[in-house]
């Protein structure tokens, strides 16, 4: 075994990244944009003078940059610190604004953390929260979300792309069907901002989240898209910054960084997400085939082009992403050993995965600087640590030998 | 600190590489236990044998483990200290000892090391009760809740454990 895995391929004494959807490295023509921010161009936004108004000058053509990228206009972009607390905005925010209309907000069940906790407190401040199952792949059925409208219903937020298993929703129809049912639309945009086309108008979207260091920017910046006219409450009261809906001193130097991510990703996004298609594409057909009992978790075609999520079977997921890591490849999973309240992920239970498959999960996910070298060295080396495994687990019999990808990865 | 990442050296020692891993054929005692919360579950086999003294003693001891980092070390880290043991000695084993061997584990790992434990009281009890013996007190205890666990578990996993036991049967 030991053996097997010293396999000299350039790569060995570099640790490899596979875990881009936790955060990304600020790309270095991005960090050369915003480090002046700190130092000479440190103003504060509300001053009248040079300084302040260079930082505001700053934060506007920040502003016009974001929101070119989702096809906004600029005034519809407040700026917050996280996309936690974008979508911590947009759900409290809208059920205080409109809790005179109505009390019900309908989410999925695989949203983010963030969005499960925030409804979960809603519902004790007397909100009624609807969580919609979702299909083998994580789909939303649009059916369920068109019963599950009713006369008080003011907010459906179901998440873009899912941050785990990357299946992207059609997002343009639930637009459409909350557009003729007169309800609010949001959505989590974490994982696809910057990775796929978002236009906010042709998707019918009122109130958009999306984060800056999911997207080769720096941490601490994220936005709230709120369509004109939309009345949300805020979270924080004080002096008023970005148009009285979040309000604290400006975080100029991060908000830069995260534009010029967005204008590298706006530049780059045709090209990157072909490139990125064709490594998913390869990392899926040769996992599941070289290593038998293995299965795709999410949508086999409708995913993030960066996303790669597999179940193995008889092996648990913390063994094998601290296998990998021995070998300094980062990596993630969905196992209850991985977490401090020792539950499976609630996506991939809500997609159906039965517990043991659940804790055999591994979330690769590839990024600006993934290479082939890389996804061929993960190739060589994951069969090698799942047998390993499997050769320590009671369970080793496979059930059935390998099937080829292509029969798998039909819907 | 002596920690790689989240883990101390020594869990990630035992951890790479795993001491007494697999089945021993005609074992004289099994132990299978499964954690219900995480869903760990860990195999311990034992050769029963008699010391220079005539004592009982565990001759050979070996694991098959499906979990976590911390599961598949304390199954390694037991075994280490079972091997040679008197009987009576081993009943006496508690996770403090195991937990002390690896210098440590992560708080929510802590359970891991019970299922170890437990793994080898088990493995104990089944010689015992196939040698038709009188089961101590402190044992029989253990077994029973032991057991309970184990029905929920043996539910979760009962399409493996099937496939399992056929596979070795033949």
């Amino acid at each position: 075994m030991k053996k097997n895995l010293k396999i000299s391929n350039g790569v060995k004494n570099k640790r490899i990244y596979f875990d881009y959807a936790a955060t990304t490295q600020v790309d270095p023509r991005v960090l050369r944009t915003f480090l002046p921010y700190f130092s000479e161009k440190f103003g504060n936004t509300m001053s009248l003078h040079s300084f302040g108004q260079e930082a505001k000058q700053a934060l506007e053509e920040s502003r016009e940059i974001v929101a070119d990228l989702m096809k906004a206009k600029p005034k519809e972009i407040i700026f917050t610190s996280s996309a936690t607390e974008s979508n911590n905005l947009a759900l409290k925010g809208m059920a205080f604004a409109n809790r005179k209309k109505g009390r019900h907000i309908i989410i999925s069940q695989i949203e983010h953390p963030c969005i499960m906790e925030c409804s979960k407190w809603l519902e004790k401040e007397g909100f009624e929260i609807t969580r919609l199952p979702v299909d083998e792949y994580g789909l939303v059925n649009l059916g369920h979300l068109k019963k599950a409208i009713k006369k008080d219903t003011i907010l459906v937020s179901i998440i873009h792309a899912s941050n785990e298993i990357g299946t992207i929703q059609p997002i343009e129809e639930i637009g459409k069907i909350c557009q003729e049912k007169g309800v609010y639309f949001h959505t989590d945009t974490a994982q696809s901002f910057g990775k796929i086309p978002i236009d906010v108008n042709k998707m019918n979207i009122d109130l958009l989240s999306a984060s800056s260091h999911k997207m080769y920017g720096p941490k601490g910046a994220a936005c709230l898209f709120v369509r004109e006219g939309t009345k949300i409450e805020p979270l924080l009261h004080g002096g008023g910054h970005e148009a009285g809906l979040r309000s604290s001193t400006v975080n100029v130097a991060a908000i830069v960084g995260f534009a010029e991510a967005c204008k590298l990703c706006k530049k780059e996004m045709r090209k990157e997400a072909k490139r990125l298609r064709k490594l998913q594409d390869k990392l899926i057909k040769g996992v599941l085939e070289k290593i038998p009992d293995s299965y795709l978790n999410g949508h086999p075609k409708m995913r993030l082009p960066n996303n790669a999520n597999f179940s193995f079977s008889f092996v648990e997921g913390e063994s094998i992403v601290i296998q990998l890591d021995l070998l300094g490849i980062a990596a993630s999973t969905g196992s209850a050993c991985a977490t401090a309240k020792l539950e499976p992920s609630h996506v991939l239970l809500a997609i159906g995965l039965k517990p043991p498959l659940a804790h055999g999960s591994l979330r690769l996910t590839l990024g600006r600087w993934t290479t082939e070298k890389e996804i061929n060295y993960l190739l060589k080396v994951l069969p090698e640590i799942i047998k390993k495994l499997r050769k320590i687990s009671p369970f080793k019999t496979t059930t059935r030998p390998p099937r080829p990808p292509s029969l798998r990865l039909g819907p | 600190m002596n920690k790689v990442g989240l883990y101390t050296k020594k869990v990630i020692e035992h951890f790479k590489n795993p001491h007494n891993m697999g089945k021993i054929k005609n074992p004289d005692g099994v132990g299978k236990v499964g954690n219900i919360i995480c869903g760990d579950v860990m195999w311990l086999y034992i050769k029963v044998g008699k010391d220079k003294k005539g004592r009982e003693i565990i001759k050979d001891v070996k694991f098959e483990t499906y979990g976590c980092v911390a599961a598949l070390a304390t199954s390694s880290v037991i075994t280490d200290l079972a091997k040679g043991k008197p009987l009576e000695e081993a009943l006496d084993f508690n996770r403090e000892e195991i937990i002390k061997e690896l210098g440590g584990l992560p708080a929510p790992k802590l359970h891991c090391s019970v299922l170890a434990a437990d793994a080898l009281y088990e493995a104990i009890y089944d010689y015992l009760k196939k040698q038709k013996r009188e089961i101590p007190e402190k044992l029989e205890k253990a077994h029973q809740r032991i057991e309970k666990e184990k029905k929920e578990i043996e539910e979760r996993y009962k399409e493996w454990i099937k496939i399992e036991e056929e596979m070795h049967k033949k």
